[in-house]
């Protein structure tokens, strides 16, 4: 009964809302044709990287940085060109090749390779190149060290190539291409530094993981192509309001399940925490920035499903507020820096879940928080990373404190990306998830609450390590001398800063809104149940009242340089990532392993010991007979004369009868 | 283009294999060896011919048709359909590679090296035969004497039990093979009674109207033979047994050019000779399919030894092949063929890599291995992209057929599908396990010495992973010639069915197009 | 013409021929046994020749005797052999062609 009335009251009402727009794009002219460019620059310097071997080891970095530049470059001049067109014809469709045909005459399904570049994918366009550029640099000082730097260029390239595929496609195949190419990026980045067993495992943890993902994504593209015969966008956009809800239901639920894994929303968020066992370089791209919000971004672009499956949109909501929650806790009990990023990570990743499952007035709040996430994340991610890069890759917070003077250009970055984060009033991170919060108390109290508590929740985390790094005393070892890192690492650190800053003037005029609107839909203005002053108000109380928690709890007291063990139950479940890993193990790992087992045996005793036993019948049967032969002449006489007699007392009967 | 090329094509390695097991044995290996070589691409460069004077969508080609054994309607007759062309071009380009791979595998065997080399050809071209018969006779002598050169590839040239690995191989294909000779002379008596008289003829029995009854039992006869080929679960063991035992090579040629043969013959005899009793036997075929997907992957997981993990994740592929054909309709029955190459391409270069790499080291066993990648980057990066595109990753081309597949088997029934789909986690545990234990963590001692492949080694595999890339991205000059083949075999599954999904769900489709 | 005695002759021959065969162990004897077993083969055949008033008997009993011929010079050069290298002439000790 209470399920009932949770689910009533969860349910999220979209009544009213205007029917989701149709994608229709128009062929690409003039600037906007040299699109394919984009992919093709990355992906050549992929190819170049990895085949080239060490004659490239000494200009690798260079090349890998100047692609993405380049890429970021024709992004810029395509965003330009879109931004000069009208808004009705921001839609523009460049067709690569035909990936496959199957069928003939009128039954043909046809996959094609096929760009589609509108107001959603030029956004991204710009994050994923701008940043993607900025952190190439960062890693040119950041793996100056590293005898296999070539290498990783070329895997970072390698991803964003995929990335660029993933959200420049114009049809689900070719989206799942680059899903799958970014998983084996992530995957090759996790276990950069293969050498460690638990950098290998996290590696293959983060790739099983999407897989099961990946699941979700195959059964959809299957239900689609039997429902749609198509996987384009425009054409399922066109089909999408003809068609049962209850197929649109089923495919809304597997694509949240294909989200969930790649995004590291609940119930597939274990990886992500074993994720940061990669280069720091790679957490920010790739693990903060782009790839994990890509969930986000499969969810906004499917807006004509899911604008037609409330159930569907309902889970994304409840999936996206679990995490949010979810995330912030662990962020909460981490002493590993890069994890409490990590969590962080989870639980804004969960904000832009649950404004995507609001629907129409969600999407370009989704949409403006992952760019502002983008930036502060990446800054953030960065800094710890020049953090540990003076710290002898010192992950421990508990050995770090008292750093603000030892790496001012770190600290002080550091600090507007913390800033932007917590949502102190005018950074962008303000504006982002104070729209998103909004949003969500006008559609469904249960839901804003829960984001409200979660921005509390984030500044006390936050807060803590900002505290415990750059504050307090200093706990480092006395053989560790901490130092700023040197410029190449600095100055992405500071455009990134700049840009956490400023990110909010997106929103100005409700510019990102009418921006998106030809891709999700015109969003009606909501009806708030106070007005909205009175909510940003709300909001930045909270969030001032998990910083002074924080002070209270960690910034007044001694940091003792190992973690306490008497702790309440509650910070025990969270450092155990609230025991995701510990169900994974005891439901699938362990039962697995007995079941794999248990059938090599049953392979070998039961089915081949079916065959070996036949053979074995054989063989004993034939020792058995075989003594028959036994040398004596006579008594093969005597057994001679047995079968004459047989043979004449069968034809006795045979003639008598 | 008439009907000698085909002859032709077969007879060169043929001839190849008896010059070299003629020549004597003073002559020096290396001279074997580049015969064999030589003759191999001598093949490739005639089938490469063949295949661009293919018409697609014409039917039948190149057919030649000679009168063998009229006494009961036997014929000399082959003839390449797409289906036909796609395994064709798979043998001849995977002999050269295995032959080139395998260089100095047959130095150690029971028997001279020149016998090695010659029994290669000779299966290759056994093989062309195999899948360019048109005459059930014809196909059924040459199906048995393919078993003839692996026989003794595998008794000859392996590991320490070698010759019990290959007298169960032997015992299990021929066990198969009788019962598929009862069929086989079922099928002559069954066509002696029709407006034919007696024939073997495909083209010809294919239009006799056979029994029900009769027709079951004929087409068990079939599949069970081409089910232990394939090998299917539960028939399976020998496969495990046989790659183990057998050289990277042998292992190759088997999994990816014999066991096709399998899956081969349920699309080209199966399916168009009793179409009423493969819809009767569907649904129990499917379920078998789905077990050896799961049943395969699972057995791969708990593997230690390298080529018995790859074997079984073969017996979880042929899964998904049979699976493709037996839900009948065009993505599955495209997507099996398809299937049936790439699988031909991924196991082998996962074989030939994991071969180098057991050579070296000396021992099979995943946990003798930890770190090479360290001390040889190009052999973990060759087989981490193996690897890949067995777990059927995008943008390789494994994935294309196993996409294809599991579209078909949701068409067929959603609950297929979402069976079926649990093979791609599976796969992606079992591959990546093995290149975590194998070539990440810290370099063991034992392995520290290990050289990185060399050239001979990595120009062998090279065709391979590129086309693997290649048609990975482009399939479709592979595709545009299979499938109008599988579209002319389809209609003979159709006609006993009119209610198959094949046709409920094209019906969709033509709306949507017509919408657009 | 009654041919009863002749036929109880031969079988009569035959049945000593068959006990002789199966219970002495000398090769030999075993050897004239089967001859006798023949000859009463032979016999028959001749009786019922005569009985039917054709050939076709004696002419299978002349094959019958051209074939023991040749057998005893076969089967005595095998037997002088064994003897040769085992000393014996019982065919209990050449047990060796077995399982």
């Amino acid at each position: 009964m209470t399920v009932t009335m949770l689910t009533n009251a969860l349910l999220v009402s979209t009544a009213g809302a205007t029917e989701p727009p149709v994608v229709e794009p128009a062929a690409a002219d003039g600037a906007l044709s040299l699109l394919w460019l984009v992919i093709a620059l990355p992906a050549l310097g992929a190819a170049v990287l990895l085949l080239a071997g060490r004659r490239s080891d000494s200009w690798g970095h260079l090349l890998g940085t100047a692609t993405v530049a380049g890429s970021f470059l024709v992004s810029l001049v395509s965003f330009i060109a879109l931004l000069g067109r009208d808004e009705g014809d921001r839609s523009v469709g460049q067709h690569l090749w035909t990936w496959f045909e199957v069928g003939l005459d009128g039954r043909v399904f046809s996959a094609d390779l096929a760009l589609l570049y509108d107001p959603l994918s030029a956004l991204f366009l710009l994050l994923i190149t701008g940043v993607g550029a900025l952190i190439h640099v960062y890693s040119i000082g950041y793996m100056a060290l590293d005898p296999r730097r070539r290498r990783f260029f070329g895997y970072l390239n390698l991803f964003i190539a995929a990335m660029l595929v993933l959200v420049l496609s114009d049809g689900y195949l070719g989206l799942f291409l680059g899903w799958e190419g970014v998983g084996l990026a992530s995957y090759l980045l996790i276990g950069f530094f293969q050498h460690k067993p638990s950098a290998a495992a996290a590696a293959k943890k983060a790739f099983v993981v999407n897989r099961v993902g990946d699941v979700g994504m195959v059964l959809a593209l299957a239900l689609i192509i039997a429902t749609f015969g198509t996987v384009s966008f425009a054409g399922i956009s066109a089909a999408s309001s003809q068609v049962g809800e209850g197929t649109l239901t089923a495919i809304g639920f597997l694509l949240l399940l294909a989200a969930c894994g790649k995004s590291a929303q609940v119930p597939l968020q274990s990886w992500l925490l074993d994720a940061m066992e990669g280069p720091t370089p790679v957490s920010a791209l790739i693990h903060a920035a782009t790839m994990v919000t890509a969930g986000v971004y499969l969810v906004v672009r499917s807006n004509f499903i899911f604008e037609n499956a409330e159930i569907a949109q309902t889970g994304v909501v409840v999936v996206g507020t679990v995490t949010l929650l979810w995330g912030a806790v662990i962020g909460c009990a981490k002493d590993d820096i890069k994890k409490v990023l990590a969590g962080s990570t989870m639980s804004q990743i969960g904000y832009m879940m649950l404004a995507a499952g609001l629907g129409v007035a969600g999407y370009a709040y989704a949409i403006f928080h992952l760019l502002t996430h983008g930036f502060f994340k990446a800054n953030m991610f960065l800094g710890a990373g020049s953090v540990m890069h003076g710290m002898n890759d010192e992950v421990d917070m508990r050995r770090y404190g008292a750093l603000r003077a030892a790496m001012p250009i770190t600290f002080a970055t550091f600090a507007l990306g913390y800033l932007a984060i917590i949502g102190f009033p005018g950074f962008s991170g303000f504006w982002s998830k104070d729209r998103i919060i909004e949003t969500a108390l006008a559609e469904n109290w249960v839901v804003g609450v829960a984001a409200l508590i979660g921005a509390g929740v984030t500044a006390f985390y936050m807060t803590r390590l900002m505290l415990m790094t750059f504050f307090g005393e200093k706990r480092w070892a006395d053989e560790v001398h901490p130092h700023e890192s040197p410029k190449v690492m600095t100055t992405p650190l500071i455009v990134l800063a700049a840009l956490s800053v400023v990110g909010g003037v997106l929103i100005l005029g409700n510019w990102l809104k009418d921006w998106l609107t030809p891709v999700v839909g015109k969003a009606e203005p909501h009806d708030l149940p106070v007005p909205v002053i009175v909510i940003t108000i709300a909001i930045t109380l909270v969030v001032a009242v998990g910083v002074a928690l924080a002070w209270f709890l960690v910034g007044r007291r001694e940091v003792p340089r190992t973690a306490p063990t008497d702790v309440s139950f509650v910070t025990r479940a969270a450092r155990a990532d609230l025991y995701g890993d510990a169900v994974n193990e005891g439901l699938f790992m362990r039962p697995g392993q007995r079941l794999t087992r248990g059938l090599g045996t049953f392979d070998h005793s039961v089915v081949d010991g079916t065959v070996r036993g036949t053979a074995g019948t054989f063989m004993a049967s034939s020792s058995l007979f075989r003594r028959m032969q036994n040398g004596y002449v006579r008594s093969y006489a005597l057994s001679l004369l047995a079968g004459a007699l047989l043979v004449m007392v069968a034809l006795l009967v045979v003639t008598i009868a | 283009m008439n009907g000698a090329w085909l002859t032709v094509l077969m007879a060169v390695p043929l001839v190849g294999a008896a010059v070299l097991a003629a020549l004597p044995r003073r002559v020096a290996p290396v001279v074997a060896k580049q015969v064999a070589l030589g003759v191999s691409l001598v093949t490739l460069v005639l089938a490469a011919v063949i295949g661009f004077a293919y018409d697609p969508g014409a039917g039948y080609q190149f057919s030649v048709e000679l009168d063998w054994i009229p006494a009961f309607g036997a014929h000399f007759a082959l003839g390449l359909d797409g289906i036909g062309l796609a395994l064709v071009l798979m043998t001849v380009i995977l002999t050269p590679v295995v032959i080139l791979a395998s260089w100095n595998d047959g130095d150690q065997g029971r028997w001279s090296v020149h016998s090695f080399f010659a029994w290669m050809l000779a299966l290759e071209g056994l093989a062309i035969g195999v899948f360019a018969a048109t005459d059930v006779f014809l196909f059924y002598v040459l199906f048995e004497a393919t078993l003839i050169p692996i026989y003794f590839l595998i008794g000859g040239f392996g590991g320490p039990q070698r010759a019990a690995a290959a007298m169960k191989f032997l015992i299990y294909s021929l066990v198969g093979g009788l019962v598929m000779l009862a069929a086989v002379i079922g099928l002559y008596v069954v066509s002696a009674d029709s407006e034919f008289g007696s024939t073997y003829l495909l083209a010809e029995l294919q239009q006799v109207p056979i029994d029900e009854g009769v027709g079951r039992w004929l087409f068990l006869g079939f599949f069970i033979a081409f089910a232990i080929k394939a090998p299917m679960f539960p028939v399976h063991t020998w496969l495990p047994d046989a790659a183990a035992q057998g050289t990277s090579g042998t292992s190759v040629l088997l999994v990816s050019i014999l066991d096709k043969i399998g899956t081969f013959g349920m699309i080209r005899f199966c399916l168009t000779l009793f179409p009423e009793a493969s819809q009767w036997a569907t649904p129990v075929i499917v379920v078998l399919a789905l077990i050896s997907i799961v049943y395969g992957a699972l057995l791969a997981i708990g593997q230690d030894s390298i080529p018995r993990l790859i074997a079984y994740t073969s017996i979880s592929h042929f899964g998904f092949i049979v699976l493709g054909i037996f839900v009948m309709n065009s993505y599955g029955a495209t997507g099996a063929t398809l299937y049936m190459f790439n699988h031909g391409l991924s196991t082998a270069a996962l074989f030939l890599v994991t071969g180098y790499l057991i050579r070296r080291r000396g021992s099979a066993s995943i946990s003798d291995f930890g770190g090479v990648e360290k001390v040889a980057p190009v052999m973990a990066g060759i087989l981490l992209f193996a690897g890949l595109s067995s777990l059927s990753l995008p943008g390789l081309s494994p994935f294309v057929s196993e996409f294809l597949v599991l579209v078909g088997a949701w068409q067929y029934a959603p609950w297929v599908a979402i069976v079926a789909v649990s093979g791609i986690v599976l796969a992606a545990l079992y591959i990546l396990l093995m290149y975590q234990r194998t070539m990440t963590g810290p370099t063991r001692p034992e392995v520290l010495g290990m050289r990185d492949l060399g050239v001979r080694e990595v120009v062998a595999l090279a065709p391979v992973l590129l086309l693997i890339l290649g048609l990975g991205l482009y399939p479709k000059p592979l595709l545009s010639v299979i499938d109008p083949a599988v579209e002319d075999t389809l209609v003979y599954v159709d006609g006993v069915s009119p209610d198959s999904p094949d046709e409920a769900v094209t019906g969709t489709e033509t709306d949507e197009e017509g919408d657009q | 013409m009654d041919v009863t005695p002749f036929i109880a002759l031969s079988a009569i021959l035959f049945t000593i021929g068959c006990v002789g065969v199966l219970t002495r162990r000398n090769a030999i004897v075993v050897f004239m046994s089967v001859e006798l077993q023949l000859n009463a083969t032979n016999l028959a055949l001749v009786t019922f020749a005569r009985m039917h008033g054709n050939l076709d008997g004696q002419v299978a009993a002349f094959f019958v005797m051209v074939v023991a011929a040749a057998e005893v010079v076969v089967g005595l050069a095998i037997i002088m052999t064994i003897f040769r290298t085992r000393r014996s002439a019982s065919v209990d000790d050449a047990s060796l062609l077995k399982y």
